[in-house]
């Protein structure tokens, strides 16, 4: 079976968790041997593992057709890609895009990020998507979140294969509910077109049927997964203070990730006891108020705030605390309690993380009890035993929460998409 | 002559209230007063009372023949002495008919026969007498915690004077034998054993509303003639279950009540009787000895003590509770004792545990086991705090026991001097008129005589009191 995959962002350069999901689940789909995956991103560096998927780059693809030779495309773009895939790609521009801006091999320039144009950015994705569909050969479309839904509809109206859609986030849950009509319309008309949604969490499921008005017979559930370990990583010797705890909160430092509730909770048990130091590492719009709330309580000399953790300090911070925390407001899978989990790291989520739904070794609350989350911080750094308990059976059940068991959940869909297509 | 013996248990824990860490050292009161209330009354309006109401009518109507035993937690009793009396009145009325036995059972419906053996021995003799003070008779036969027995256990409840103890009829115990016969234990050959047939009772308290069981629905029949069709010798048959099966697991509605109405008619029939535990413990002969090494319980497929302790949350709970054991016992603050028996409930245990049973469990007020062990823990850590500011730390239990011994012989002694003193004052008041007068008739000047005698009595009896003191010490 021949995927075409829309996604975002693809590691090493991530700047979110949709990365990581697209690379775990591709990666275990990728076990069946029959799968034959193409990835589509923006922006390749270069770096990326190839070993079990093609990669396209947007920005390399031509939408104007220019004469260049052979040693000039190898020249230029040797790195990333295949001087007969620009040809054979070349061979299907579908109009004439000269009023774009293209660059001397025809192609549009991506940034590969959350630019401020990102409406413009994903237009010109969808556009470069036309030619991609029309030179590719494939059964099955697969997109990921709202920046490449008009990429597959405009996929699957050029070949009539069908389009499955993964929904990694809503604007209800980036906005708490203040949603951006211009990202809701691109969300709404990428489910409305879509042969079948899959979501990353019951919750997000409902937010699909209930906000979106879809039919929830299109609509299932396929929960994340998370990559093991490398070994690089698991060599990592924890730095601990035996005579403190640390407990981290890591993550954009933004109104969906509930910050606040974890500065309030902190100050609660900062308290009873002076033995626990608080860490907030990322950045994010909301990260000065919380310098200055924190000020505010008076714990400043508890609280630390490091900044963004990039590649393999962010392992090194998990492996550094006690607890680690995630009170998100909302969050529709969140892969990050899990990766905390695998570092044997004992974990508090809130009720309303979609991963809550899969994890059974770790402290749920809701995200607005700051008193249930100061009281669960407390005992996990008062009563070794419960500490114990949930760092080894923790580490114990997010080992059994395989990418391989997705892929074949997706797999799933797919026949069962394919079956009614016909 | 065959014979069904039915045993009920009563208990409702005290429900522990919301304690957040940072109320440790401020806040000392645990319980949650709306959701006792709310869960007694609800318990005693679904099941306790209409249950009762039958049992009462059944032996009425049999005639004497119908016989049924009960057991109730202290805790239990406390709270439906506070919120539902009438289930105490209905258990008055069942009590009347003679035909009914209360069994005895640690107050606290706790474990601590698991832990400490002393701790265990004074709240069973509590529950005893607190039993005996309202139902007018000494319970004969000992029922567990949820029938948590083993050989060790049976050999200190044997040390306490009962006769028999209820227990489970685990098939890994067991083996080959069958639970339809009277057993003792291993270690106390005069404790008999009445093991629970497992199937059977939960026939009725687990099964039997189950639309989907292969016999749904059970009449009082097929039951009576499951029971008919065991093999000749086996006698005793023993079907143990909680109260509120009868009602809350088994609503009203499936007419629970009716099908056990219909049982002392349909075993009349096949020649069956019921007895009471004492009567069987009297009557029958054991027909062997059972080991146990490992206690046992009714609980969870194991049938062991795993709902309660099988996490190392749950036991680090649970050690923690006991490791104040001595000190609670020493100690004679109305509170703390009070607080020690609604904490040492094993419900609060079993709301920490974390195995899949597939038997949904309702675990309260709690999401979690998590959460459950993080709120006792907080309550723990405020009652150890209470415990020991009682005693200063540093001072062992033998020593503190015997410090508090000699206070207390020497407040009794005290008592007994003041005593003394007053009972001689008295009399020298009433010897002073009579020797004036004898004065006014005789030579003046010889009143030393009486004063002599007094002053004389006084070392003497504090010679005989200070002796008694240094036995006590020895004693202890």
């Amino acid at each position: 079976m021949k995927v075409l995959m829309f996604g975002w962002e693809f590691p090493p350069h991530i700047l979110g968790g949709l990365g990581t999901a697209s690379y775990g689940l591709t990666k275990g789909m990728a076990l069946q041997e029959d799968m034959d995956i193409t990835f589509c991103i923006p922006k390749p560096w270069g770096d990326e593992d190839k070993s079990f998927l093609k990669i396209i780059g947007m920005n390399n693809t031509p939408v104007v057709w220019r004469n260049v030779n052979w040693e000039y495309v190898n020249n230029r773009l040797g790195s990333s890609m295949n001087p007969q895939l620009y040809y054979d790609l070349r061979d299907h521009i579908y109009a004439d895009f000269n009023y774009l801006y293209t660059n001397d091999l025809g192609c549009i320039e991506f940034s590969g990020r959350y630019p401020d144009n990102l409406y413009e950015e994903i237009n010109n994705y969808s556009i470069v998507a036309g030619v991609v569909a029309r030179q590719q050969q494939f059964d099955i479309i697969h997109s990921h979140d709202w920046l490449t839904y008009p990429a597959g509809i405009h996929a699957k109206q050029v070949t009539g294969k069908p389009l499955v859609i993964h929904v990694h986030a809503t604007d209800f849950d980036r906005s708490r509910g203040n949603v951006n009509p211009t990202v809701y319309a691109i969300e709404k008309n990428g489910m409305d077109q879509a042969d079948h949604i899959m979501c990353v969490s019951e919750l997000t499921r409902q937010t699909v049927i209930d906000k979106y008005f879809q039919d929830p017979r299109k609509v299932t559930t396929v929960h994340n997964a998370v990559s093991p370990l490398s070994q690089e990583i698991m060599d990592i010797v924890p730095k601990k203070n035996p005579k403190e705890k640390v407990v981290t909160f890591l993550g954009r430092i933004t109104m969906q990730k509930g910050p606040e509730y974890f500065v309030e909770a902190a100050s609660m048990v900062l308290k009873r006891t002076r033995n626990i130091r608080f860490v907030m590492a990322g950045n994010g719009d909301m990260m000065n108020e919380m310098i200055r709330l924190v000020a505010e309580r008076g714990i400043a000399d508890r609280f630390h705030f490091p900044g963004f953790m990039k590649g393999n300090q962010v392992y090194e911070v998990l492996k550094a605390s006690d607890v680690y925390i995630m009170p998100s407001v909302s969050e529709p899978f969140g892969i990050s309690p899990l990766e905390a989990m695998q570092c044997s790291v004992p974990t508090i989520i809130s009720k309303q993380s979609g991963c809550a739904e899969i994890l059974d070794k770790c402290i749920k609350t809701d995200y607005w009890d700051i008193q249930a989350m100061a009281d669960a911080i407390y005992s996990i750094c008062t009563y070794q035993s419960l500490y114990e308990y949930l760092r080894d059976e923790g580490k114990k059940e997010v080992d059994q929460i395989k990418w391989e068991n997705v892929g074949y959940k997706v797999r799933g869909i797919y026949d069962e998409v394919l079956k009614q297509y016909r | 002559m065959r014979t069904i013996c039915l045993y009920f248990e009563i208990h409702q824990i005290i429900h522990l209230k919301r304690y957040r860490f940072f109320d440790i050292g401020k806040d000392h009161y645990y319980y949650d007063d709306y959701a006792n209330e709310a869960s007694i009354n609800e318990v005693a309006e679904r099941s306790y009372i209409p249950a009762l109401s039958a049992l009462i009518d059944m032996t009425k109507n049999s005639g004497g023949t119908f016989k049924v035993a009960l057991s109730i937690s202290g805790v239990a009793l406390e709270q439906l002495e506070i919120h539902a009396p009438d289930v105490i009145d209905l258990l008055h009325q069942l009590n009347d008919t003679d035909c009914c036995e209360f069994l005895a059972e640690p107050y606290s419906h706790g474990l601590s026969s698991l832990v400490n053996e002393e701790c265990f021995k004074e709240e069973v003799m509590r529950q005893s007498n607190k039993i005996k003070q309202l139902f007018g008779k000494a319970p004969k036969v000992f029922r567990n915690s949820s029938l948590i027995y083993s050989d060790g256990i049976g050999a200190t409840v044997a040390s306490m004077g009962f006769k028999g103890m209820l227990t489970e009829g685990a098939k890994y115990i067991l083996g080959w034998k069958s639970p339809h016969y009277m057993y003792h234990c291993s270690q106390a050959p005069n404790l008999k054993l009445l093991l629970r047939d497992f199937k059977l009772s939960d026939d009725i308290g687990l099964r039997f509303s189950n639309s989907e069981w292969s016999e749904y629905p059970l009449f009082a029949d097929t039951y009576i003639n499951w029971i008919d069709s065991l093999p000749q010798d086996e006698q005793v048959i023993n079907i143990f279950m909680e109260l509120s099966a009868l009602g809350i697991f088994q609503p009203l509605s499936s007419n629970i009540l009716e099908f056990l109405k219909a049982l002392p008619a349909c075993a009349k029939a096949k020649g069956i009787t019921f007895s009471t535990p004492t009567e069987i413990v009297t009557k029958s002969k054991s027909v062997s000895s059972i080991d146990v090494p490992d206690p046992i319980s009714w609980v969870n497929e194991e049938r062991d003590v795993t709902p309660w302790l099988g996490n190392v949350l749950q036991r680090e709970a649970f050690n923690k509770l006991y490791s104040v054991a001595e000190r609670v016992y020493l100690c004679d603050d109305r509170r703390i004792k009070q607080d020690w028996d609604y904490l040492q409930a094993s419900n609060n245990f079993r709301f920490m545990t974390t195995k899949h049973t597939g038997i949904a469990l309702s675990r309260g007020i709690y999401d979690s086991a998590y959460d459950a062990f993080t709120n006792y823990m907080n309550i723990l850590g405020d009652f150890i705090n209470r415990v020991n500011s009682l005693y200063p730390e540093d001072i062992d239990n033998e020593e503190l026991n015997s410090l508090l011994t000699t206070i207390r012989n020497q407040g009794e002694e005290l008592a007994d001097l003041h005593r003394e003193l007053e009972h001689l004052q008295a009399k020298t008041a009433k010897a002073k008129p009579a020797v004036s007068a004898a004065q006014e008739a005789a030579v003046p000047g010889k009143t030393t005589p009486a004063k002599s005698v007094s002053t004389e009595k006084v070392p003497g009896k504090k010679a005989v009191a200070m002796k008694k003191t240094s036995e006590k010490k020895v004693d202890k």
